[in-house]
């Protein structure tokens, strides 16, 4: 469980890096938090020729509130930062409850969120909480930036829109939907065989309720059932303008479980990640009508 | 002045130099000059071998050598790596080389060690050494191995390498005398061990004085270095094993596989020293794996619960080769299947069947895990059939303490009847359900709670403990005024005998423990060793202490009277000094080192027998047999699958305790290891034979997260009658009712029979899917 040679690099500025990229293209893999790169490499299925280790540029880690109410997150912020951030917890909840569930501490004091997204695990909670959230990213390389939606950049299983040249620098969480100000609610939930393990199914929903708890919006986002995590617009739909309560809540856990084409693998079946979408999605829900978005004690 | 360090809970010695970072590990072992290896192992369950050409790889940067099956074949044939124990005729035409020669068998077998300066340019050249393979239709199962449509060893015309089918009593009369029968299949996964230590080996060979050094062998060095010998066809007192300490064995580390050749004939060959540490992805589709069994099971008995036999067919997968273990696993499955009960009619057939899979050796409780899951899963659908609370149908067929010793009959193929030496089976059970408080529990049996049904799981067990080897040998020897210096012939795979032996020696001798030291791991030391498993350790070598220390006591009692011109009845030695027992002024005649001075060679006291020193061999080859109880209650989600264990209780008795806290550590130990393997842990093949569970990613172990907390009763109702200091074996009881408790609690929560492990989410989702259809 050696790696196969590379040449190792450690830049220290950005600009260092991006020039990195663009001389080495598709040779190059970066190392951020190394938790799912170290092991790649060590049991050779990558073996990139160039490693550029990022860890050394000073203006990458960082959780910055943005006037929208919203977050702009440095692409090499450790998972644990986010996890204890006060401006997490108070302007975007459900990411800093989600968090705890990436791993364990050990991996979030390593992990980077910039590093999760790029890997582009469908089992990973980062890319389906971008999803979610409907977040942005800032993609730089030497020559150019570009800002992309997670919908445009997670491609498939392990795959994004990334180029090569190209670093993800960036991860921009709006409060569009999200202040406290508006009736928004939140449920985050996944299941694993043990505590800290990639999901076989997750979900996050979101959800906005009138006074009378008629649903105005919802989003309703699983992961761990396909190539990239997935927005279930049909059981969205059966939401909107609709009072929620245990029959329609049953019927969009029936409804997620027909939208899911989830493959099989040695934990799960395709017919168990099926069903238990459909519950898991439910749950969160029931999770968001007991919780009001910035209910800290909820 | 009574010593009392035996039975006292006394912290490990060990634990300083572990917490510290101050072990020394195999791969702690840097010699200069040394060199790495690699192994290429087929990626095919099932191919024949047309061609190695290692060309390549002999030319790549730093590349020492590429050893082959060609270039071991003058020195192995026809002596494959033997079987260690119990060998039935027949089963040896199935071992294995240390190389491929022109066959593989499954994924991971060694095909060719490639040693090179580093383990990355070892690697490296892996790429380098090309092998044409003809695929081969894989056997990935007991089924397909009967068909015998495709045969591992084609010219022995059969895929079953052994069978065992014997009875004890009429069991037809049972039969026909039952007013219930019963008839399930039930299937045990396959798992294995995953010591955090993976294994390792240094060797270094002295060219000019012919002497083989290795390090990292452990568990049974004594018959690794006879194999090693037989292998190298070099004399054994010119082979020297090395044991650093050990992270963990549980029956997989320390046994002779292809590697503990290779890695000395490379150091030998290349004449410079040889380092192979597997890797975790190399232990998972190398080192032995375990339990995969299939079991029919049958039962009869009246309607008040009495059961009258039991006839099963065993079915284990033996994997690709026959390995040190032989038979062992699956046979100890059948031997030990009646369990605690009274069970006198009773019939078995054991198939041991080849599969394109690693080979089958033993981990901890061995067939015994297996074997208590059929059982008492059928214990459990019986109770609920005859409408019998299935604590109470156990408590009716548990052998009665007045039954022992209990004979079992001959249920093994060697020609000696097992015996259950003591214990009071029921009142153990009975402690293990006052632990759990299972009169108010076994109320919430089944019932729906917060979105959750509970349930609760009761099973009991007997375990054959402390055999294998029928001796274990100790040399005690007093070195200075407070040095007690104790060797032995047992190697430790880190359970802690240098604590458990010290505190032995103290008491057996009348010394502080802080006198004695204790070495092991070194086959010169001791010149013969059985070695560790079977949880034999305190059975044999624990005994062999004590009998060492106490001859050494007389000695010291017999020199001191000489001096002191008293009957040696009149003296006594304890706490390191000798005392006179009559008049007894209180203060000591002598101390140790007095005692010393006058067995020295110079001295006129020493009565022939120089120096303070005394070997003895423990003999026994007869089996002691702790026993237990596992109750535990946890709650199933219905939705999910999930289950939270909220409480565990197990009671064991294990005759005499030398350490409580030792010996509860080894309990929650082995439960621990036992939920994991019953919850997570599977050795998984796809269809065409190759393994899924390639690493940890995969293969789940539980952490401390997943682990409940355990509720520890040890009980000492019955010692053993057959050893002087009445233990039995307690490393691997821990483990043994796990699969069985579990089971039943998850079966009694959701009204289902589970018949199968592991007990995963998705499993206990179709269970119930299956319920809902039915």
């Amino acid at each position: 469980m050696k790696p196969a040679k590379f040449e190792y690099f450690a830049p220290t500025s950005l600009a260092e890096a991006l020039e990195l990229l663009h001389e080495h293209g598709d040779d190059a893999k970066v190392l951020a938090g190394g938790q799912s790169l170290m092991p790649m490499i060590n049991m050779r299925l990558a073996r990139p020729k160039v490693v550029a280790d990022i860890n050394r540029i000073p203006d990458l880690d960082y959780i910055s509130p943005t006037p929208d109410g919203g977050l702009a997150i440095g692409a090499l912020t450790r998972q644990r930062s986010v996890e204890k951030s006060t401006d997490v917890k108070a302007r975007i909840p459900v990411l800093a409850a989600a968090m705890p569930s990436i791993g364990h501490f050990q991996i979030r004091n390593r992990g980077t969120v910039g590093g999760s997204i790029s890997h582009a695990d469908p089992s990973a909670e980062l890319p389906a909480l971008c999803f979610a959230l409907d977040g942005e990213f800032v993609l730089s390389s030497a020559s150019n930036q570009r800002v992309l939606k997670p919908v445009d950049f997670f491609i498939s299983h392990l795959t994004t829109a990334l180029e090569p040249g190209e670093l993800l620098t960036e991860i921009r969480l709006p409060a569009r939907a999200l202040a406290p100000s508006e009736e928004w609610r939140w449920g985050f939930q996944e299941v694993c065989r043990r505590q800290g393990d990639f999901a076989m199914v997750g979900a996050v929903s979101l959800l906005k309720l009138d006074g009378g708890g008629i649903c105005q919006s919802a989003c309703i986002t699983m992961f761990g059932v396909a190539g990239t995590p997935v927005r279930i617009r049909r059981a969205e739909e059966a939401l909107l303008g609709s009072r929620v309560n245990g029959s329609v809540l049953q019927d969009v856990s029936r409804i997620v479980s027909e939208e899911l084409d989830p493959d099989s693998d040695i934990h799960a079946s395709s017919a168990y990640r099926k069903e238990i979408g459909g519950v898991i999605a439910r749950r969160t829900l029931e999770a968001a009508i007991d919780r009001r978005n910035g209910d800290e004690t909820a | 002045m009574a010593q009392t360090y035996i039975g006292a809970p006394i912290r490990r010695e060990e634990d300083r130099r572990f917490l510290t970072g101050q072990g020394q590990f195999v791969d702690d072992v840097k010699l200069p000059n040394m060199l790495h290896a690699a192994i290429l192992r087929s990626p095919h369950p099932h191919a024949r071998i047309l061609s190695i050409d290692a060309t390549a790889a002999l030319e790549m940067d730093g590349v020492a050598g590429v050893i082959t099956f060609q270039d071991i074949k003058d020195t192995v044939v026809p002596r494959p790596i033997p079987i260690r124990m119990r060998t039935y005729v027949g089963i040896e035409r199935f071992l294995q080389y240390p190389l491929a020669e022109d066959k593989v068998r499954y994924v991971g077998e060694p095909v060719a060690l490639v040693v090179a300066e580093t383990r990355y340019l070892a690697e490296d050249a892996l790429d380098g050494v090309e092998v044409s393979y003809d695929p081969l239709p894989p056997v990935v199962n007991v089924w397909q191995s009967m068909q015998e449509d495709s045969l591992l060893f084609e010219e022995h015309g059969t895929n079953l390498a052994y069978e065992f089918a014997s009875s004890i009593g009429d069991v037809d009369q049972a039969f026909r005398e039952a007013d219930y029968t019963h008839k399930e299949e039930f299937r045990c996964h396959r798992h294995t061990a995953n010591p955090l230590e993976t294994r390792g080996l240094v060797a270094s060979y002295a060219s000019g004085r012919q002497e083989l050094t290795v390090w990292g062998e452990t568990k049974v060095p004594h018959f690794n270095r006879g194999v090693l010998a037989s292998l190298l066809q070099m004399p054994e007192h010119r082979i020297h094993f090395i044991e650093p300490d050990v992270g963990g064995g549980f029956g997989v580390r320390g046994e002779f596989y292809p590697e503990n050749f290779l890695v000395p004939f490379a150091a030998i060959k290349l004449g410079r020293p040889v380092k192979w540490i597997e890797d975790r992805l190399e232990h998972l589709i190398s080192a032995n794996h375990s339990r995969e069994h299939v079991c029919e099971l049958e039962v009869a008995a009246k309607k008040d619960g009495t059961i009258l036999g039991m006839r099963t067919k065993i079915y284990g997968a033996l994997g690709g080769y026959v390995r040190t273990h032989g038979a062992s696993v699956p046979v100890s499955t059948a031997a030990m299947l009646t369990g605690p009960y009274l069970i006198p009619n009773y019939e078995w057939d054991v198939k041991c069947l080849l599969t394109n899979k690693v080979g089958m050796g033993t981990f901890s409780a061995p067939g015994r895990y297996e074997s208590c899951f059929f059982r008492e899963r059928m214990l459990d659908m019986m109770a609920e059939d005859l409408k019998i609370d299935p604590t109470q149908l156990r408590l009716k067929n548990l052998i009665p303490p007045t039954a022992m010793p209990y004979e079992l009959g001959r249920t093994r193929p060697e020609d000696y009847s097992l015996t259950y030496d003591s214990g009071d089976y029921p009142a153990v059970l009975k402690k293990a359900l006052e632990v759990i408080d299972y009169e108010n529990l076994k109320l919430t049996g089944g019932q729906y709670k917060d979105g959750r049904f509970h349930g609760v799981g009761v099973a009991s067990f007997v375990k054959s403990t402390g055999t294998g080897t029928p001796y274990e040998g100790a040399r005690v020897v007093v070195t200075g005024p407070d040095q007690v210096a104790v060797y032995l012939g047992i190697s430790t795979l880190g359970q802690g005998h240098e604590t458990v032996m010290a505190q032995i020696c103290a008491d057996g001798l009348g010394v502080p423990m802080e006198y004695v030291a204790v070495y092991h791991g070194d086959t010169d030391l001791m010149p013969f060793g059985g070695g560790t498993f079977a949880s034999r350790g305190t059975t044999l070598a624990g005994n062999a202490v004590y009998g060492a220390a106490q001859r050494l006591r007389e000695k010291i009692l017999r020199i001191s009277a000489g001096y002191l011109d008293v009957d040696p009845n009149d003296v006594e030695f304890a706490q390191g000094h000798v005392y006179r027992k009559t008049p007894s002024s209180g203060e000591p005649e002598l101390d140790l080192n007095q005692v010393l001075e006058l067995a020295g060679p110079a001295s006129k006291y020493n009565q022939g027998e120089m120096g303070l020193e005394s070997t003895h061999y423990f003999h026994s080859s007869q089996e002691c047999y702790p026993c237990g109880a596992h109750a535990v209650h946890l709650a199933v989600d219905p939705e999910t699958g999930q289950i939270e264990i909220l409480k565990y209780a197990i009671a064991e008795d294990v005759g005499h305790v030398i350490n409580p806290l030792l010996l509860t550590g080894q309990v929650v130990g082995a439960a621990a290891q036992g939920v994991g393997a019953t919850i997570l842990e599977e050795l998984v093949y796809d269809d065409e034979g190759q393994p899924l569970a390639g690493s940890f990613m995969d293969y789940l172990l539980p952490t401390s997260l997943d682990i409940p907390a355990f509720d520890v009763a040890i009980l000492d109702l019955a010692p053993s009658p057959i050893n002087p200091l009445g233990v039995k074996g307690a490393g691997e009881i821990g483990i043994v009712a796990t699969g069985a408790a579990l089971s039943n609690a998850v079966s009694n929560a959701l009204g289902v029979q589970v018949t199968e492990l592991p007990l995963s989410p998705n499993k206990i989702k179709e269970l119930l899917g299956r319920k809902t259809q039915a």
